[in-house]
């Protein structure tokens, strides 16, 4: 390597060593998000890109991004799944317009470039000129114009791809405990997409995945549960963190058959408390048979996976610019379940989304800590609930999660 | 009522639900459905894929009347307040004492600090229980023209 190679952009300078005093800067610097992209999204992380399900036939693709780079996800005539960059080796142009589609190959609009379902430059449109005339030179060959592919895994019918040919493969990635998280809610039953919609978050991308793996806000800041007094603090649960940090999940047990008890009881007394006038939203079953009504799981760098009672959802955090980022939310269903079922699902997903009881405010409280950070950003946010260390715990009110998030953000960015 | 009469109460009730919300009296906006009622609230996209999970469900009166209070007792965000802007109100059918309607709308939202976006756009397709007085809707869709909503939706649309 020479010194030209070596990238010495040290980014946004941290207090110390440790994990649990954050730069306000990482929140507002370009440049950073700059560097993020090149060396978290196009880094050796697995980015969550679709559900196999959404090219399950030979010919399937579907558009989306890893970061803010436009990617294709594609289903080949022999069966594999490829994913590669949406970017015409020619000029540059967008290849897939649309969010999906279907056909044999992939063709620019610009210039007519064609290209193979797994990103393989067949077809340059007058490549040998017009009678003779122009054309490209002798020396140009297709082969070497190929698109960038993405290393490419799949999950319990979850697709992630990678930028890095040498990334960990995907559940020694995972961690064996997020792998078993994965599959506790998806292993043996294909899922499919029952709703899907999108939250415009006025805020850095990461407020927004610290607030997810933050246990410690869930009852303070949403305080649909304490009110209507349907949760019960003491529920047992903890914070599970893969070795790497970034990735995780949280669970809370719920005792079903008590609280369909406390209900009983609570309807005789006449009672002048807040209460639901129809409590079917929290109609639910311990589908999971272990008593595990809510289980967050993170992936980093921007993939969720949800269970709230039965309401389940894969939640994909984009970001579009410093200060903006896209959160989608696919609810899922399975082949399998009967209308009563489906019907609980649409019920709880009351509780989610934009205008979920228990998350809408995680859509704007990141937009208030963007907001009182403008100009305003030397300081360090304070991340010490619970010690400074990233290991997993069998209580919630703690941050361990999040200081997990900036231990393997902190290792890939070299800072 | 003749069909000149149910053609005006129907073009009423869209615009006084309407203002029932942008005058902040949410609480009677549960009053505008019947008890069995269904209420949703989706995207173009999802309702043309048949997708039934929406961004805000109720299949029962009641389960507006939670919105509600959850709207002012429980749920945390800045105070804004909407204004709709509903064009003309097109039957589609009268039959065995319902009404199906379709009204386009506009919602602006005012935050508290004058702040003013578009925040919604797309069309209610009503069925409107009309045997009786007053009118109420049985369903509303609410059909959204984007997938994606600008921080979160609190104020029912």
């Amino acid at each position: 390597m020479s010194i030209q190679d070596l990238d010495l952009r040290a980014g946004v300078a941290w207090p110390s060593n440790g994990i649990s005093e954050v730069p306000f800067r990482l929140y507002t610097d370009p440049e950073q998000y700059r560097l993020e992209q090149e060396r978290i999204f196009k880094g050796p992380t697995w980015n969550y890109l679709c559900l196999a399900g959404e090219v399950a036939n030979p010919g399937d693709w579907v558009a989306t991004t890893v970061g803010e780079v436009a990617v294709v996800v594609a289903r080949a005539p022999d069966g594999a799944i490829n994913a590669f960059v949406n970017r015409c080796a020619h000029r540059g142009n967008l290849l897939c317009l649309e969010g999906r589609g279907h056909g044999r190959e992939i063709t620019c609009i610009y210039h007519g470039w064609s290209y193979d379902l797994s990103g393989r430059l067949t077809g340059v449109a007058f490549e040998r000129g017009v009678k003779r005339q122009g054309g490209m030179p002798p020396e140009f060959r297709k082969e070497e114009h190929h698109l960038q592919q993405l290393r490419v895994a799949e999950l319990c019918g979850l697709v992630f791809g990678s930028f890095d040919p040498d990334v960990p493969d995907l559940e020694s990635y995972l961690g064996p405990v997020v792998v078993g998280g994965v599959k506790r809610v998806l292993a043996g039953r294909p899922a499919h997409i029952i709703g899907r919609s999108t939250q415009i978050l006025p805020n850095n991308w990461k407020l927004y995945f610290e607030n997810v793996k933050d246990t410690y806000h869930a009852s303070i800041l949403h305080t649909f549960l304490n009110v209507f007094r349907i949760n019960r603090m003491s529920q047992p649960g903890g914070i599970n963190i893969a070795e790497n940090g970034g990735n995780h999940f949280s669970f809370a047990k719920l005792d079903y058959a008590a609280e369909d008890e406390d209900y009983r009881r609570e309807a005789l007394r006449a009672s002048n408390d807040l209460h639901l006038e129809d409590r079917s939203i929290l109609d639910s079953v311990d589908e999971y048979g272990d008593q595990v009504s809510v289980q967050i799981l993170t992936i980093f760098p921007g993939m969720v996976l949800q269970q709230i009672r039965n309401t389940l959802a894969v939640r994909v955090l984009r970001p579009r610019g410093v200060d903006k980022s896209e959160l989608e939310w696919i609810h899922l269903g399975f082949a399998d379940d009967d209308e009563a079922m489906m019907e609980r699902r649409l019920r709880q997903g009351n509780l989610i989304g934009a205008a979920g009881y228990i998350s809408m405010e995680d859509g704007c409280v990141g937009g208030f800590v963007q907001r009182a950070l403008a100009y305003n950003d030397d300081q360090s946010g304070i991340v010490m609930m619970g010690g400074h260390d990233a290991e997993s715990q069998t209580f919630r009110a703690s941050e361990a999660a999040i200081r997990g998030f900036w231990k393997q953000y902190r290792a890939l960015m070299g800072a | 009522m003749d069909e000149q009469g149910l053609r005006l109460a129907i073009g009423e009730l869209v615009a006084a639900y309407a203002d029932c919300i942008d005058d902040d009296r949410i609480e009677e906006w549960p009053d505008f459905f019947v008890d069995q009622c269904r209420y949703l609230v989706t995207s173009r996209d999802s309702h043309e894929a048949g997708l039934r999970h929406g961004v805000i469900y109720a299949a029962s009166r009641g389960m507006l009347v939670d919105r509600v209070t959850s709207l002012r007792r429980a749920n945390i965000f800045e105070r804004h307040r909407y204004r709709h802007v509903t064009g003309p109100t097109r039957i589609l059918n009268i039959a065995d004492g319902v009404a199906e309607a379709r009204t386009n709308f506009l919602v602006v939202r005012i935050m508290h600090d004058g702040t003013s976006s578009l925040f919604a756009s797309g069309r209610y397709l009503d069925r409107i229980a009309v045997a009786a007085t007053p009118l109420r809707f049985i369903e509303r869709l609410v059909v959204l023209d984007s997938q994606k909503i600008d921080t979160l939706l609190v104020i029912p649309l």
